[in-house]
């Protein structure tokens, strides 16, 4: 266990910063060199962009999780060119085509607010935070569809832990990058920006909340978010924000970007529930990326057992 | 001049291989999509530009006379039939799209959905509408209903194209940009028609110039009418 931990929170911060080209950080970005001890504890992670291209993965020795699922994951392909992420445009090929412009490094997250220890994190701090897990996640999108992919992070809980969160603190509100510069999509006024989410502590806390830094064993593509985002697998896609750079605990709920965009078709909640449709379209199908027919959606896209009880007592019509 | 001059009268021969072109080049969006690769999520490829090029058609030939009265080519408007029924074949596959793979003909799902989805309503109205203009857009089916009441009914094809345009406004999240294009080209096409007067006369409806007037869309429909009154 010990020796696991060191492996998989041991990364070269100097030489991911350092690294020129980008096959060069891909490969300086590995978790740990291939030693056989490594080897031994490396959790088999699939790589499709790392064989494509002849390198290994970017992280090796992942920690399993029993919250994974076993389906099918959508392909690294159509995870990484088919994305929502306003900031670089609205079509689906967008964000691959237009992301590039974005810089990961260097790069801060502020968690502050309601904090007791606020402070600002460098990325490649984070990143050893905590030991990084593979999560095999569902993503529902509000729009009817999914995917399953398998990403790469840390209990967001850990993070908040850091900073020690005060009595009063009862929100956790979530910011991307505002720069119309590295995202040309603000140039346009469609969306208020920068993005702003927003969580419920204790969703913030859940053991299944996770901050992702990357997918498929590799560093997170520019187009899922990099260098680092939110993964909530129990809510609407759009829930988890993608290349966050504040992280603010709050005694108000925060005032999400969607709903002040349509306060009628998004609320704070944005529970997947195949019972509450958004007010244009049906929520009880959903598209599994790679299928050709719908299938049922499940309730709290299946986490229900894990989740359930966070909601118990709440009118989920209501609080949607 | 003389180029012009020389275009706005075709020989039959001529028109006839201009209407195969037309026939050929309305199937090339479909031809692309058999060989294209249909991205991520091929279902959505299929449905959206089923649906886009059902209104691009509906547009087209609602811009066939205005065009014809812009120019003087009067053959244009052979061409319209061709090109309207494209917009309801296109329409046709659209729907099908959607009862195969959206619904997987579950047939009380689809019914509460027109009933339910604003923008599936407006979508269902403009193909319901789209039917009977087809059907009636043969030579045969003009001469049993009389040039007057086949305008008129064709007169429809302009509630079609407006709720065309509001079943694409309703189904997008907040880009607006696509249907808002729609929507500025139908104003234009819209006030096209009404600024050019009609220079048909009652004696232009008999009918041997039936045949140069026939289409799914009725362009000179309302004003024709308007010209009587
Ligand atoms: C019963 C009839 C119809 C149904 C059920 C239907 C359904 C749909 C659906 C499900 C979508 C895709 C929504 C999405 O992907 O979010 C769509 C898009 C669209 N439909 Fe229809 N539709 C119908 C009739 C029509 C007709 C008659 C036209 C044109 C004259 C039309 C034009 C369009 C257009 C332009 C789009 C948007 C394409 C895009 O996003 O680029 N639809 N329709």
């Amino acid at each position: 266990m010990l020796i696991k931990r060191a492996f998989s929170g041991d990364p070269k911060p100097s030489e991911i910063t350092d690294a020129k080209s980008y096959a060069a950080r891909r490969c300086f970005l590995k978790f740990s060199c291939a030693t056989a001890m490594g080897a031994a504890l490396m959790l088999p992670t699939e790589s499709p962009w790392a064989e494509e291209n002849g390198l290994a993965a970017d992280f090796n020795n992942l920690k399993a999780s029993p919250f994974s699922t076993t389906e099918e994951k959508t392909s690294f392909r159509d995870a990484t060119r088919y994305n929502n992420f306003y900031e670089f445009g609205t079509a689906k090929g967008d964000p691959e085509r237009n992301a590039h412009t974005l810089r990961v490094r260097p790069w801060t997250v502020a968690v502050e607010g309601e904090a007791g220890k606020p402070r600002i994190f460098d990325i490649d701090e984070l990143l050893k935070i905590s030991p990084l897990e593979e999560r095999i996640y569902r993503l529902r999108c509000v729009e009817a569809w999914s995917m399953v992919i398998p990403w790469v992070g840390f209990p967001l809980a850990e993070l908040l832990k850091r900073v020690e969160p005060t009595g009063n603190a009862k929100f956790v509100e979530f910011t991307t990058l505002h720069d119309p510069e590295q995202m040309p999509g603000q140039r346009s006024t469609m969306l208020d920006w920068p993005y702003v989410e927003g969580l419920r502590l204790d969703e913030a806390r859940h053991p299944l909340t996770i901050l992702a830094v990357g997918l498929y064993g590799n560093v997170l593509p520019k187009q899922n978010g990099a260098p680092i985002r939110l993964i909530v697998p129990w809510k609407y896609g759009f829930k988890s924000i993608k290349s966050i750079v504040r992280i603010r605990l709050t005694e108000e709920p925060p005032l999400t970007t969607w709903m002040k965009a349509a306060p009628r078709e998004y609320g704070f909640y944005a529970n997947v529930n195949p019972e509450v449709d958004h007010p244009r379209w049906s929520q009880a199908k959903e598209r599994r990326i790679g299928d050709f027919l719908k299938r049922p959606t499940l309730m709290f896209n299946g986490y229900g057992e894990q989740v359930a009880h966070l909601y118990s007592g709440m009118d989920l019509q209501k609080y949607f | 001049m003389k180029q012009a001059l020389k275009l706005k009268h075709l020989s039959n021969p001529a028109i006839h291989r201009l209407k195969l072109v037309v026939f050929l080049a309305c199937l090339i969006p479909l031809a692309r999509l058999a060989v294209a690769d249909l991205g991520a999520d091929p279902v959505d490829t299929l449905t959206r530009s089923t649906g886009r090029w059902a209104l691009n058609f509906l547009f087209i030939s609602l811009a066939i006379t205005p065009l014809r009265k812009f120019t003087g080519w009067l053959w244009l408007v052979r061409l319209r039939r061709t090109v309207a029924l494209y917009s309801f074949f296109y329409a046709c596959l659209h729907l099908g799209v959607y009862v195969v793979f959206d619904q997987f003909f579950d047939w009380a799902a689809i019914v509460r959905d027109i009933a339910k989805r604003p923008y599936i309503t407006a979508g269902f109205f403009s193909f319901v509408l789209l039917v009977p203009l087809a059907i009636t857009s043969t030579n045969g089916m003009i001469r049993r209903l009389g040039g007057r009441r086949w305008q008129h009914l064709h007169r429809l094809v302009y509630l079609i194209a407006i709720s065309g345009v509001f079943h694409y406004l309703w189904l997008v999240k907040r880009d607006i940009t696509g249907p808002a294009w729609y929507a500025l080209i139908l104003c234009g096409l819209l006030s096209a028609r009404m600024l050019t007067r009609p220079r048909v006369r009652t004696g232009a409806l008999d009918k041997g110039s039936m045949s140069s007037t026939i289409g799914v869309s009725g362009g000179t429909s309302m004003m024709v009418e308007r010209g009587r009154e």
